[in-house]
This record gives structure tokens, sequence and C-alpha cells, in this order.
């Protein structure tokens, strides 16, 4: 039964929430553009979201970039950089956990800031309490991972996260096998952050398929629009 | 040279009346809506005062509007594209509600629902943002009506620059004015140059500065580049919005409905032509102070074969080049110079053009130093300071705006002798440089200001922009999402739940 349990959550799960972000996010982009924004509530309080915002995103981003490039670049390509598993493990634990605590103090911020201030408060959907809760619990899940990777060193259980999301991705049959042993707190971590995937498309989070990179790149500072027809 | 059409706007200060019928009007049509309670595309201002929201003008705190670099081009204030980036996570330029004001209400069902009590039953209010009781209001979109509040606090007013503005909080030297305020659909608008996600657009067949509300993100970077702070945050929506020049009535040929309802007939709407090529050039104009000249350098003369021809060859439909002959646009920034840009030195070149306001002689010059011309008073005894308008209106430089008083003294002057002596003194009109026939048409335009007047404005071509069959059964306006009109229930997406629209029957 376990194994079932482990197997319906880690090898079937990751294909139904990845299905639902990528499908959830196009259906929402194409039906109901006026709900994709990133929802800021900076306008009725200051206060706290300054330091807060910058902190939070700024941690989230780093760790974003670290899972992606830590997870899903092949170990062949560590190996011929020359990036031993304990190197690598070091910089993730070392890099991971300085953003994890940039983004947690920041995401406490607004945490309080959307609970404890009246307007924003009133202002705030279920969805967009339940997304900051759901951010913040899964930070404290990633830092509290950092004491028993500090009890492997040499990587070997990081190689097995590589090899579980790779093997997801590349889809091959087992890959929920490679993580049968691992603790219980990676797993709860890997199962919430799933879970935010499956969200994903019902919260104000899509506003990050819009960061706007575009714009620096964009010819001048001025846009010009011709109500004609292109005929 | 690439012509451009724009309905442009001048509003005659010299015959508001300070009614707030304009914002009245606009707030009922446009946004009187959650999120939106507390923005007001067009307000009316107090003048001495810092304005709304409080302190507007100040951009050395707010950072809109553009700034020249030493190396001769231009950029935001607020910074290039990569420092502009920077602030998305949280903006440090943006104002809070509290700078506009903390929209309210009153308890009004209290005084239907009270029980039997000796004191008559108060409407106390009542925050729309949190729902809370307010113990007091602490602002209002016009708090400083007719010189409300102290001269202290309304003194900070960014226009005093240069003037010396103690005596002008005694009683006896004191003066005011109204400044009606709207988007000024610039030709170099900071808000279109600040928005990262590019939703923000000038249109280029009539120059109306929109905000395509689907491609808004809401990353609110265009509330802080606006130097005059007419993009407001909906925020229930999370997105941007601002004045739209009632595009709809334009398009039909009808002015916007500030301008329509206006019951001091001081609005007017007209074609301009410009040069699009020399934007830029004129926006980076060295010294400030030449904004204003090089903006009237764009304006190409509808009458002008050559640039006739090109705005032909542009696309420019017949009907607007002849609307832009009439134009009373053109004629009172062009042909009579009495209209002026707000504040140019924000070089967004702005579109919405202010004639300067008039005022009763100073204390100082009735106590017997009045020095007249042709029995009118010299403008710089008028009560409110050369200096101030100039502040205003032409980034500091005094001539043009005291030849626009001198040329409108003049054609009271003129008038006057007209009609009541009988007697055309062509000389008064000369002396400021204008024909008598010249004068009688200023009169025309700007004192008895017929609808028709007022407002020349050719209607949009839609048979060019739209393909009318698919607009067949369509919904009409609505808040994207198709024709779901934004009043559904929470949908799956989680689109803001808006409350069904209560119709006062419902209400009561």
């Amino acid at each position: 039964m376990a194994d079932f349990i482990h197997h319906l959550l880690f090898g079937i799960y990751p294909y139904i929430a990845l299905a639902v972000l990528a499908v959830g996010s196009v259906i929402r982009y194409d039906r109901e553009p006026y709900s994709w924004r990133a929802g800021s509530s900076q306008l009725l309080r200051r206060k706290q979201l300054i330091i807060g915002s910058v902190l939070f995103h700024a941690g989230v981003l780093l760790i974003f970039a670290g899972h992606v490039v830590g997870l899903l670049t092949p170990i062949a390509v560590f190996d011929t950089l020359g990036i031993s598993h304990g190197a690598k493990q070091l910089l993730a634990i070392v890099a991971g956990g300085f953003a994890g605590v940039l983004g947690i103090v920041g995401a406490t911020l607004l945490i309080h800031r959307r609970f404890f201030d009246p307007r924003v408060r009133a202002a705030s959907s279920f969805s967009d309490n339940m997304v900051i809760l759901l951010l913040w619990a899964q930070l404290a899940l990633g830092l509290a991972t950092i004491p028993l990777s500090l009890q492997h060193l040499d990587g070997h259980e990081m190689v097995k996260f590589m090899n579980w999301a790779q093997g997801i991705f590349t889809f091959r049959s087992g890959a929920a096998d490679q993580i049968a042993d691992v603790a219980l707190v990676f797993k709860l971590h890997l199962f919430m952050g799933l879970t935010i995937l499956l969200l994903f498309p019902f919260t104000r989070l899509v506003h990050m398929l819009s960061a706007p990179v575009r714009y620096v790149w964009r010819p001048g500072y001025q846009v010009v629009r011709s109500r004609k027809l292109a005929r | 040279m690439k012509v451009r059409a724009q309905i442009g706007k001048v509003l005659n200060l010299d015959k508001c009346i300070g009614c707030h019928t304009c914002s009245v009007t606009c707030k009922n049509v446009w946004t009187s809506r959650e999120g939106m309670e507390y923005a007001w595309f067009n307000n009316v201002e107090t003048k001495p005062g810092i304005g709304y929201p409080k302190d507007w003008e100040n951009q050395n705190r707010w950072n809109g509007g553009w700034v020249r670099t030493p190396s001769g081009s231009i950029r935001p204030r607020m910074g290039g594209k990569w420092r502009l980036l920077a602030k998305i996570f949280a903006n440090p330029d943006l104002p809070e509600i509290d700078d506009y004001y903390e929209p309210f209400t009153f308890d009004y069902g209290h005084l239907q629902s009270a029980g039997e009590s000796k004191a008559f039953p108060t409407a106390r209010p009542r925050s729309l943002v949190s729902g809370q009781r307010m113990e007091k209001i602490e602002g209002g979109p016009n708090w400083e009506e007719i010189l409300g509040g102290e001269f202290s606090k309304r003194s900070a007013d960014y226009n005093f620059e240069g003037v010396q503005k103690e005596i002008y909080g005694q009683f006896e030297n004191t003066f005011m004015m109204y400044l009606p305020r709207l988007c000024e659909h610039c030709l170099n608008p900071t808000c279109v140059a600040a928005c990262p996600s590019g939703s923000i657009y000038k249109r280029e067949e009539d120059g109306i500065v929109l905000i395509d509300q689907e491609k808004c993100r809401g990353w609110r970077m265009c509330v802080s580049g606006c130097p005059y702070k007419k993009i407001y945050f909906n925020w229930k929506t999370g997105k941007s919005e601002k004045c739209i020049f009632c595009y709809p009535r334009i398009e039909a040929g009808e002015p916007t409905v500030c301008s329509e309802t206006c019951v001091g007939r001081i609005r007017y709407l007209g074609v301009m032509l410009y040069d699009a090529d020399r934007i830029e050039e004129a926006a980076s104009a060295e010294h400030v102070e030449d904004l204003y000249q090089a903006q009237l350098d764009i304006f190409l003369d509808p009458n002008d074969p050559a640039v006739i021809e090109q705005a032909r060859k542009d696309g420019v439909p017949e009907a607007w080049l002849e609307a832009a002959r009439h134009s009373p646009v053109w004629k009172m920034a062009m042909e009579w110079k009495v209209a002026f840009p707000l504040h140019p030195e924000y070089r967004t070149l702005p579109m919405v053009w202010y004639v300067p306001p008039l005022s009763p002689i100073n204390a100082a010059a009735s106590a017997g130093k009045i020095s007249a011309r042709n029995g009118m008073p010299d403008v710089r005894s008028l009560r409110i300071p050369v200096k101030y308008l100039a502040n205003l209106l032409t980034a500091g430089k005094e001539a043009p705006v005291v030849d626009a008083l001198e040329r409108m003294l003049a054609m009271r002057g003129y008038m006057r002798a007209k009609t009541v002596g009988g007697v055309v003194d062509e000389g008064i009109a000369r002396e400021v440089g204008l024909t008598p026939a010249q004068i009688e048409e200023m009169y025309h335009v700007m004192a008895i200001a017929n609808y028709e007047d007022r407002f020349v404005i050719p209607t949009g071509h839609r048979e060019d922009v739209e393909d009318m069959y698919a607009e067949k059964s369509g919904c009409g306006f609505s808040f994207g999402n198709g024709c779901s009109g934004g009043t559904s229930e929470p949908n799956l997406f989680g689109a803001p739940a808006r409350k069904k629209l209560q119709t006062p029957t419902e209400v009561f």
C-alpha cells in the first residue's frame, strides 16, 4: 500500500500537476486575460511591502533558478565540468540556504501584512491568502531539509532527486523508485512543490509567466498602435 | 515629416468656475466602480495648493516625467529600462492610497434603522477599502477647495518656486484659481515608456493614450511614470486605468463627457496635426524654458499645402484635415498664443492645454499704484503672480504668459470700446499684435463659445478599423472575459468576484 501511494504521489502526481500547469495556464491566458496580473497591494499599504517583497522575490527567484539548474541539468554535464557531487551539494546548501532565508523573511513580512493590515486583508482573495501561506510552508520545508543534507555531504541523496526529476521529464518508468528511501521531509517538500505547480494557473502566480523581460529590448520607449485592420 | 493627427484640448481657466460638473459626470460614467472609488480621471483643484494626489507636482518625490541626460537624450526620471525593472517587486516611487485619499461612504442605512433615541442618528463614515469605521476623514479628492486649509500647507505648492510666497498668505494679497486636470494624452507619454508589458499605447489615428486591460499585468510603473499622476491602480482588479478621452464618443464625433457637460463652456476640442518624426527632438530641448516653443514647432499648419500633401500620404482622412483647419485648439495655441501646455518641463509634450486666468488687480495696485494701458491694468498688477502661472504653464518663462494675458485684456478692452462706446479701436488690437478681425474671432470663440466653435471633432472611420459583420450580435462593452461582463460568479481562475450592479431601488 505504501508503495502504491509513493508511486501515486511521485510517479503519477507530477504528470497531473504539470499537465494542469501547462493546460490551465494556456486556457487562462486565452480565456481570462483580464484576470492575468501580478495583484500588487502596494497601493493600499506601502509599509512592510518594500522590504518584504524585495527579499521574498529575490530569495524565491534564486531558489527557483537553483532548482531548475540543479535538478534538471544532466549529471553527466556536472561530471564533464569536473564538479563533484559533494561540491554541488555544498553549493546547493549554501546558496539555497541563503536564498531560503531571504525568501522566508520576506514571506513572513508579507504574511503579517496580508493578514493583519485591515486594508490588505479586505482586498485579499482566498487564493491570495492561500498562495502566500503555501509558499511560506514550502520555504520552511526546504530550509528544514538542510540539517539532513548536512549529514550526507557527498551528494548521493541529491543525485537521487536529480534522477527522479530528470526521470519524470524524460518519461522514464520507475522514476519514483529513485526516491523511495529518502527522508519524509524531502517527500513533503516534493509533494508541496508539485501541489504549488498544480494550483499555479488558478492563482496570481501566473504573473511569473509574464515577467516583462522583453521590455529591455523593446525598440525605443514609445508604443503606437493603429486601429486600421491589417489587410 | 510624418504627419499624425490628434484630438487636442484646451481649457480656458479664465472662465472656470470650479463647479466640478466635469469631475462628477466623468466619475459617474467611468469610475463609479469598486477599486476605482479613489480615482478621478478628471478632477478640479484649487490653486495654490498641493493638489490631488498630494504634492503631485513634486517630481523629486515621485520621479514622474522625463529627464535629459548629459548626452542630450531623454529617459524616464524613474530610470532607464534596467533601473525601472529593478523596481518591479516594490516600486519606491508609487503613491499610497493615502496620498490620494482613503475612499469612504457613510452608514446611510443607520438613519433608517436606528431605534428611538434622544439624539438624532448620524451617518458615520466607513472606509470603502477595508470596510472599517473611519473616525476622521483625513482627505478627499478636493481637500483644498477654495483655499481650504492653512496657507502653510497649501503654499507647499511647487508653482511658488521663485515667488515671494509669504505675502500671498495675507488675506489682502491672497489669490486663487481653479485647475481642472485630466490625462494629457501626451505626444511623448512617460506612462507608455515606463510600461514593462507594453500594454499602454498611443493611438495613431487620434492620439488617445489607452491601456490594454488584457495586456496590463499590474506592474504599476505607469503610475509613477506619469508626472501628472493621472494613471490609477485599480486595487480590486490589479490593473491600471486612466482617462480614455471618452474615445467611444470621440470616434462618433462627440465631445468627451467632461467637455460636453462643462457648464462654463471652458473646454475646447479640435484636431492638431504634428510631425511625429520630431517628437523626440522636441522633447529633448536643452533648456526646459524652450520646451513650450519646441512643442509649438512640431505642430503643423493645416493650411500649408506641403503639410496637406504629406498628411494625405500618411493616411490622415480628408475630414480630419478639414477639421484641423477649423480647430479651436489650433487657434488658441498657435494663432493667438493664449493656450499653454501644463508643466512642459516634464518633457511629455502634453496635449491638454490651458488658457491662463485673468484676475482682479492686487492690493498694491488698487492702493493707487496702478499702471494702466487702454484703461486696462498691467498684467503684472493682477492678483495671480505671472511667475506662478509661468511655473504652471511655461516652465517658468514669463513672456509668453504676459503676452497671452495682455491679449485677453485687449480683447476685453476692444469689445468694451465697441459695444459700450460704439468705437472700433484698432489700436488696442495692434498693440498686442492682432488684427481687429482676429480679436473679433477670439471673442467669438473664447467669450461666446458656441457649441460648434468649441467642438470640432471629425468622426473616426469605423469602416477602416472594424469588420462590422463580426460585431453583429456582439456583447458591446465588457471587462474582458468575452461576453461575461465581469459580473459573473467567482470563476475557476480567480477572476475577482465583482458585486452585481445595484440599482437605486435595490439599495433603498
